[in-house]
């Protein structure tokens, strides 16, 4: 399906699965929704994709709202350059994530969301996570600015690689004896129990097919790209979506256009159409750069690298660990979730997962994707490389982006690095079919 | 014969490397890069297919470098012969086109009189040439621009005292020519100039020419076949070559450490705009790598910064801060800073080697962050690019190397600036045999 874009800085044909026009017609009809809020007399809640309570938001009708996301889509549209450079101007440095500083910049703008409508004040900022504490000083500066009702659900960091019975009830009590009481003062409405066992039985549907999704990457020629395809198909699930039939609905289409993949000995579909050869299968780890999102995925198709399995995909919750929202253990399962979402889990737990996903992922490299102004998912990372390296005997390589600020993507400096990391592991692989590996 | 050719496409400069089927380096040439990569990977390759005539004079006469005093005298009378055959042809093309210059209203009155002015010119700076190619000249730069150019604007300026008209007007013709006779290489025949300085070399009377002569034309006669060539480097993705004849310069500078040097195991690559840290196992074959990001700091562009600042050649840095006994305490490499840097310590007071011995030092330490990223240095340690002829940077590096990794063979070969290219050579030469990239059966 031919999609024309209307963006100059593009070609004007852009190709696309049918799932992600999909994708995109929801995303729309969720900003309009925002957008419309004040006039609908919606109340609206910002938070944060790791850790989104978003079955619990909607048991008391309010919208959700996730600054990350409006950041991406800023980064994405070009926009997230001029805001930068806005909150540094009102004083934020330059080492201050971008995704804080797009949207400050954003807001001094005017708020105009991706859609070109304003964005609403929101009416309780809900914090759900720490492992990135950046976050909680987001909320900070946003608090001075909506002087709203601020909710900050503290969630153990998962040091011991292990969720306990205690780390479960200290949320659960946060839960009950703050969390909730705040949002039915907020939004006036009362909380309803099995509405929300509702909503998390329609998660979990939607997770299962999620999770075969993204294993499906494990077919050869995987039928997806499991990162900058995964990016498409986490939205609806990380973002507003999860806990409604609309998200049931899409994640069943798209698992049938994957079906049809597989069946067809398909790769995946590229802004240039389908990928021809399968050359390399990659894993990575970290976020993407937006602001230069297709040049970046371009380098990688056209050389044929396919990224099987990613972290970031998993950032906002790890289904493919085997965790669903569970209806039947409502406030429980919503703990469980925040503690298991990516950016919770240990040095050694995300060095484990990446390991094991090389192996099952029959993967021929990792490469770790640096973001200059996130230290949450930077800290470490060489010694992950250098890990993942020695436990799978495969080659790692190391490139630096930023999130949403253009001045740090270097399209020369990325292209070098990946180039020569696609002929190093040809060099390896070749030397290794041939018994000849050092 | 069969050769094979590897281009290195710096920011800089750009450098060839032709191999015989042996594995043997026959030729380097290197010339700047000018921002017109095509002219630049051309001349670079003649460079090198004239370096490897010498080659094989030498074969001829069954002689290594350095062997028969007599041989060596003749051959570097007759590349100074050759020098100057083509420096006087291109001087020839620059007379041209200057001349193609002088039409339109601006030169309605004053037409003839600078064209008499720059048959003047050409005139002296032909009569001046053989000079500059005597056997104990010293030449400031190898790149006809620079040698052209400097004495160009010296006569100009006299002759157009003399002639009574504005030298701006003999400035501006050869300012419109020069950029166009640059970006066309020498176009005579590489044989007819051979010929010519034997010629040359004969009429000056160097004992041994005639006798030689019959092996030179034996060696002129070998015909050079381009078998294989593969580019790298910076501006690869923009060279005149498909896909295929490309390698990435990290894997380039991997195998041609590995050839200079079978131990090597750790590279440091410091070139115009990277800094590279590269591991290789002990086949050549890259394991790890790390280099700047888009930041430039610390990079060979730093210093040519910095000498800029201080109105000093790029190879006087070096000496001059190995004068320093107490090096200036700098952190930042930022190129864009460099200047202001700078300034900020003159008018404190520091002295100008202690300055620059830090600015070494401060280099140095972003390269041993980069290698300490690559996974550290394990021995051999081989230094390349073209900070790597800079004596004072070469001291930091081998102080800093010591603290951190203790005793390690630092190699640093004084054609490092070729890493790439004889990378690429090889790569060439594997290739041209049908072998996978890189791996030796």
């Amino acid at each position: 399906m031919k999609i024309t874009t209307s963006r100059s800085q593009m070609p004007t044909e852009v190709l696309k699965d049918a799932s992600m026009v999909k994708q995109k017609e929801m995303m729309a009809k969720h900003y309009d929704r925002l957008a419309n809020a004040e006039a609908n007399g919606d109340k609206v809640a910002s938070t944060f994709v790791p850790g989104n309570l978003n079955e619990l938001i909607m048991c008391f009708d309010l919208v959700n709202n996730l600054p990350e996301v409006n950041a991406i889509q800023s980064g994405l549209r070009r926009q997230s350059g001029a805001y930068v450079m806005e909150a540094e101007k009102a004083g934020h440095s330059e080492d201050v994530c971008t995704y804080v500083k797009s949207d400050i910049g954003m807001m001094a703008k005017g708020n105009i969301g991706p859609n070109g409508k304003k964005l609403p004040s929101p009416d309780v900022l809900l914090l759900s996570y720490t492992g990135c504490f950046t976050f909680m000083k987001w909320f900070e500066l946003l608090r001075e600015q909506y002087e709203c009702e601020t909710i900050f659900l503290q969630t153990p960091y998962m040091a011991d690689g292990k969720v306990t019975e205690n780390m479960i009830q200290y949320m659960v009590k946060q839960l009950k004896e703050d969390v909730i009481p705040k949002l039915e003062k907020v939004s006036g409405v009362k909380f309803d129990i099995d509405r929300l066992r509702e909503h998390l039985a329609k998660s979990a549907k939607a997770e299962d097919d999620l999770v075969y999704i993204l294993q499906s990457a494990k077919n050869k020629p995987s039928p997806i790209d499991a990162y900058f395809g995964g990016i498409y198909y986490i939205g609806p699930i990380f973002g507003a979506f999860r806990g409604t039939d609309d998200a049931i609905d899409y994640y069943r289409f798209l698992r049938e256009e994957v079906d049809q993949r597989i069946a067809a000995g398909l790769g995946p579909v590229t802004p240039d159409g389908p990928m021809s050869e399968e050359k390399y299968r990659l894993i990575v780890e970290g976020p993407p750069n937006y602001t230069n999102f297709r040049q970046f995925w371009k380098m990688f198709y056209e050389e044929g690298a396919v990224v099987v399995a990613s972290s970031y995909t998993k950032v906002g919750g790890t289904y493919d660990f085997g965790f669903r929202h569970d209806p039947s253990r409502p406030l429980e399962t919503l703990a469980e979730y925040c503690l298991g979402v990516y950016t919770n889990r240990s040095l050694p737990m995300r060095v484990e997962m990446l390991t094991n996903y090389m192996n099952e992922y029959q993967a021929d490299g990792l490469l770790i994707n640096s973001i200059k102004s996130c230290n949450s998912f930077s800290a470490g990372q060489l010694l992950i490389m250098r890990e993942v390296e020695k436990r799978t005997g495969k080659p790692a390589a190391f490139i630096e982006t930023d999130l949403v600020d253009p001045r740090y993507f270097s399209a020369a400096n990325v292209k070098n690095r990946l180039e020569s990391y696609f002929q190093m592991v040809e060099q390896k692989r070749s030397g290794a079919s041939k018994g000849v590996a050092a | 014969m069969k050769t094979f050719v590897g281009i290195d496409l710096g920011s800089t400069t750009t450098k060839a490397v032709l191999l015989d089927e042996n594995e043997q380096v026959l030729g380097r040439g290197i010339t700047n890069s000018r921002s017109n990569y095509d002219t630049a990977c051309r001349v670079a390759n003649q460079e090198a297919a004239i370096d490897a005539r010498f080659s094989l004079f030498r074969r001829e006469f069954g002689i290594e470098e350095g062997g028969d005093a007599k041989v060596e005298e003749f051959l570097a009378a007759l590349e100074r012969a050759f020098r100057l055959e083509q420096f006087l042809e291109q001087l020839g093309d620059l007379e041209e086109t200057c001349v193609e210059q002088v039409t339109g209203a601006r030169f309605e009155k004053l037409g003839n009189g600078v064209k008499k002015a720059l048959a003047e010119v050409f005139t002296r700076l032909r009569a001046e040439a053989p000079a500059m190619f005597a056997p104990d000249a010293v030449r400031k730069s190898d790149f006809f621009r620079d040698i052209a150019g400097s004495r160009y604007l010296a006569v100009a300026e006299e002759v157009a005292r003399d002639a009574g008209i504005p030298y701006d007007l003999l400035l501006n013709v050869y300012d419109k020519s020069i950029i166009a006779v640059e970006n066309r290489p020498p176009s005579g025949r590489l044989s007819d100039k051979f010929k010519a300085a034997l010629g040359r070399v004969a009429s000056e009377g160097v004992g041994v020419a005639s006798e030689l002569q019959g092996r030179v034309d034996r060696a002129l006669d070998i015909g050079l076949e381009e078998t294989y060539l593969v580019g790298t480097g910076y501006g690869r993705v923009t060279l005149p070559f498909s896909k295929e004849h490309i390698r990435s310069e990290i894997l380039c500078h991997g195998l041609g450490a590995h050839m200079m040097y079978p131990k090597t195991r750790t590279v440091l690559d410091i070139g115009g705009q990277d800094t590279k840290g590269i591991q290789v196992d002990p086949r050549g074959i890259v394991e790890n790598f790390q280099m700047n990001d888009r930041c430039a700091a610390g990079c060979g562009r730093y210093l040519g910064y910095i000498a800029d600042e201080m109105n000093m050649g790029l190879h006087e840095l070096g000496p001059l801060a190995m004068k320093s006994a107490k090096p200036a305490r700098i952190n930042s490499t930022c190129t864009v800073f460099a200047g202001a840097e700078l300034r900020d310590r003159l008018a404190l007071g520091e002295a100008r080697e202690d300055i620059l011995a830090g600015l070494h030092r401060a280099i140095i330490l972003r390269a041993m962050s980069i290698l300490s990223r690559s996974g550290g240095v394990e021995d051999e340690f081989t230094f390349t690019g073209g900070v790597a002829k800079n004596e004072a940077a070469v001291r930091e590096l081998k102080k800093l190397v010591n603290e951190n990794y203790g005793e390690v063979t630092i190699n640093i070969d004084p054609d490092s600036i070729y890493t790439g290219a004889l990378g690429g050579a090889e790569f060439a030469r594997r290739a041209a045999e049908g072998r996978i990239e890189g791996v030796e059966t």
